[in-house]
């Protein structure tokens, strides 16, 4: 196969057995791969009704078929499971140069099924695969075992692992790559660590074929050209981050301020892109072949240098918990990489029990006198370490924000959909980002559905951000361009400067199938209609599909979106007309055999 | 008429983050980035009082506009 290696390693961790199999052709022409061909692969093989942390449950580590090619940003790997945060599917993406090395190996995936009896690890060297002993790295945080990885199995080693987040099964735990990339999201961290599975080395001499290398050429040139010559990609991202968001969307008034109380942060400035660019930033990095490089290296204090923060993170340790001082908001960046938490989740659940605090909840005497008012620079670090090792009241905070609420009664205080956090976009004055987060198949994400592009950015044109006309229609094809563009391998900020007949000609190239941007938008529907499938049959109901209360019936108090509250009610409704869908949300059959759905 | 402007990313070059000037009666936002030497290609987002605007709207008293070059993220 081209781009494809055409083999996927599967290793059963309570038997040992360790096996390769050869990857089904037909099904990776209509799921294209990653997020797509594993996540359907899994739903074939897991029933979707298992415990996320029982050894029924399986976790992939999938690439795409432009991985490791000579494409832009080529770096990429997805983890998919069941999450134990929503009950959802997971599909939690990751860049650096982990994904890329995987393919060198000679793999499209790992498959991880079962659970090992104690700690190990998996140590990949092309065609030699062993499940080693990993007692001496459980335990550690993630920037120690890496070291000791590296040492253990060379220096050109790739490392994949979790930090004690995952090993004590925080429901927001992450999986780390590369010291500080993260498959953030849903939790994916914290199955791996229910596996008993430290981490994955791997190590490749190989590379993938491509099926037509003048064409791949050509197209690659004119993608480049276009990332390097588009003002986001070529000099947003490289020169200020993705943090660059802060300001706009605090002048826009829909930047989340101490845990949704507020949509405006009177010292945005102070936590801005620019402020980082100036004052902060040691050096931007880049993943494996992007030519974006939108990665922040910054000082945590004297020698010790992290990676981030990015926009979401500086928005979640900051506004939202009232932090002003950059420093402490990358001190928590650091944190969380260390005892590998999802920093949306892992901030936003701070967020929460500060107002949980505020609305007095939860008491003095079970904070071990780090206080939990919002605005303390010390509380977003000590309590980000604390849920991480499980410590105190972090005990309760690592089980994320919702059933964090829950313990104390007030659940609605949990600023999430299906029980995953939101992140940095107050959506009730951006209506089709709200109907996006309300209908994303993994729960609270901005990364299903990116319409702050449209609705804020006037990318690739400029919509009312107050009016929910045509909003249904565009976040339909947001979610399907953007499942398509997630199983390719490649980073969705492409798609600031890419259009879909640029992927589907890469694509094209690279496998030998023959892609147009028609076809590649339907694979994007028909793996969010898979998707969907899933989460019905694993118990997900269609009330489900909302927002918190806050953000339907409380009106924005402050700043140019005051008077504002979500439409949602009106949306939800069409866009299941749109998707093809009932009115309770199900997919029909008509739609499922259009997409030829099995 | 006094307005003050928000400069963001690369137009704070030369510029200041932020800048008051007080402009004639009917002052559009075209006049307005002539007058601080921005090129309209370099003005992706622009806002009068958080609010999207366009180039051709009319400036008021007190208005607080801010403007930023294209950039993204998330």
């Amino acid at each position: 196969m081209y781009g494809y290696t055409g083999k996927i390693l599967r290793i059963n961790l309570s038997t040992g057995d360790v096996k390769t199999e050869a990857l089904d052709k037909e099904l990776a022409k209509l799921y294209v791969g990653g997020r797509g061909l594993a996540e359907k692969m899994f739903s074939n093989e897991v029933d979707a009704k298992i415990d996320a942390f029982s050894p029924e449950n399986k976790l992939f580590i999938a690439t795409g078929p432009l991985s490791g090619t000579p494409t832009p940003t080529g770096g990429r790997y997805m983890a998919i499971t069941k999450s134990p945060l929503t009950g959802t599917i997971a599909s939690s993406n990751s860049g650096g140069r982990w994904g890329a090395e995987l393919k060198f190996a000679g793999y499209d995936m790992v498959i991880m099924e079962g659970k090992a009896e104690k700690p190990v690890y998996i140590n990949i060297v092309d065609d030699k695969v062993e499940i080693k002993d990993a007692a001496h790295l459980w335990g550690k945080m993630t920037s120690e075992a890496t070291k000791m990885l590296l040492e253990e199995e060379g220096e050109k080693t790739k490392v994949l692992n979790i930090g004690p987040g995952g090993e004590k099964l925080s429901k927001i735990a992450a999986i780390m790559n590369d010291y500080d990339r993260a498959a953030g999201r849903s939790g994916v961290g914290a199955v791996m660590g229910s596996k008993n599975v430290k981490a994955i080395t791997v190590k490749g001499s190989g590379k993938p074929e491509v099926a037509d290398k003048d064409k791949l050429k050509e197209v690659v040139k004119r993608s480049n050209a276009k990332i390097r010559e588009n003002g986001v990609t070529g000099t947003g991202l490289p020169t200020y981050g993705t943090a660059v968001l802060v300001n706009i969307i605090n002048e826009n008034g829909v930047f989340p301020t101490n845990n949704f109380q507020k949509a405006t942060f009177d010292k945005a400035e102070e936590i801005s892109g620019e402020t980082l660019a100036e004052k902060h930033l040691i050096k931007n990095t880049g993943c494996f072949g992007c030519p974006i490089a939108c990665g922040r290296h910054c000082e945590v204090e004297d020698g010790i240098e992290s990676g981030g923060p990015e926009y979401e993170t500086v928005w979640g340790f900051g506004a939202d918990c009232g932090v002003s001082d950059m420093k402490s908001i990358i001190k928590a960046n650091y944190w969380c990489n260390e005892v590998g938490l999802d920093t949306i989740s892992a901030s936003c659940t701070i967020a929460a029990a500060m107002e949980l605090y505020q609305k007095g909840h939860i008491k003095d005497d079970e904070l071990d006198g780090l206080s939990l008012e919002f605005g303390n620079n010390e509380a977003v670090i000590e309590w980000t370490k604390r849920m991480g090792l499980r410590e105190g009241l972090g005990d309760k905070m690592a089980e994320g924000s919702y059933r964090l609420g829950e313990m104390y009664g007030a659940p609605e205080l949990s600023m999430s959909v299906k029980k995953q956090e939101l992140p940095a976009y107050d959506p009730r004055a951006i209506q089709g980002q709200g109907l996006a987060y309300a209908t994303s198949n993994r729960g609270g994400c901005h990364v299903r559905a990116y319409l702050i592009s449209p609705e804020i950015l006037a990318l690739p044109e400029k919509l009312d951000r107050f009016d929910v006309a045509g909003k249904p229609e565009w976040v339909k094809i947001f979610q399907d361009l953007t499942a398509a563009i997630d199983s390719t391998g490649l980073c969705l900020f492409t798609s600031f400067a890419m259009t879909a007949d640029d992927y589907a000609d890469m694509l094209s190239a690279v496998t030998g199938f023959d892609y147009t941007a028609e076809s590649l938008l339907q694979a994007g529907e028909r793996i969010w209609n898979m998707e969907k499938v899933f989460n019905m049959n694993s118990g997900i109901t269609p009330e489900e599909d909302t927002l918190p209360p806050r953000l339907l019936n409380e009106e924005i108090g402050d700043g140019p979106s005051k008077g504002n509250k979500s439409l949602l009610g009106e949306m939800l409704p069409a866009y299941y007309e749109v998707r093809g869908w009932d009115a309770k949300g199900a997919p029909s059959q008509d739609k499922l055999n259009e997409l030829s759905i099995k | 008429m006094g307005i003050k402007i928000r400069l963001f990313a690369t137009l704070r070059e030369g510029r200041g983050k932020e800048v008051e000037i007080k402009a004639g009666e009917g002052m559009t936002g075209s006049e307005l980035i002539n007058t601080l030497e921005i090129e309209e290609k370099d003005v992706a987002i622009f806002l009068i009082n958080g609010k999207d605007a366009t180039l051709e709207d009319t400036l008021q008293e007190g208005d607080v506009i801010s403007i930023f070059p294209p950039v993204g993220g998330g």
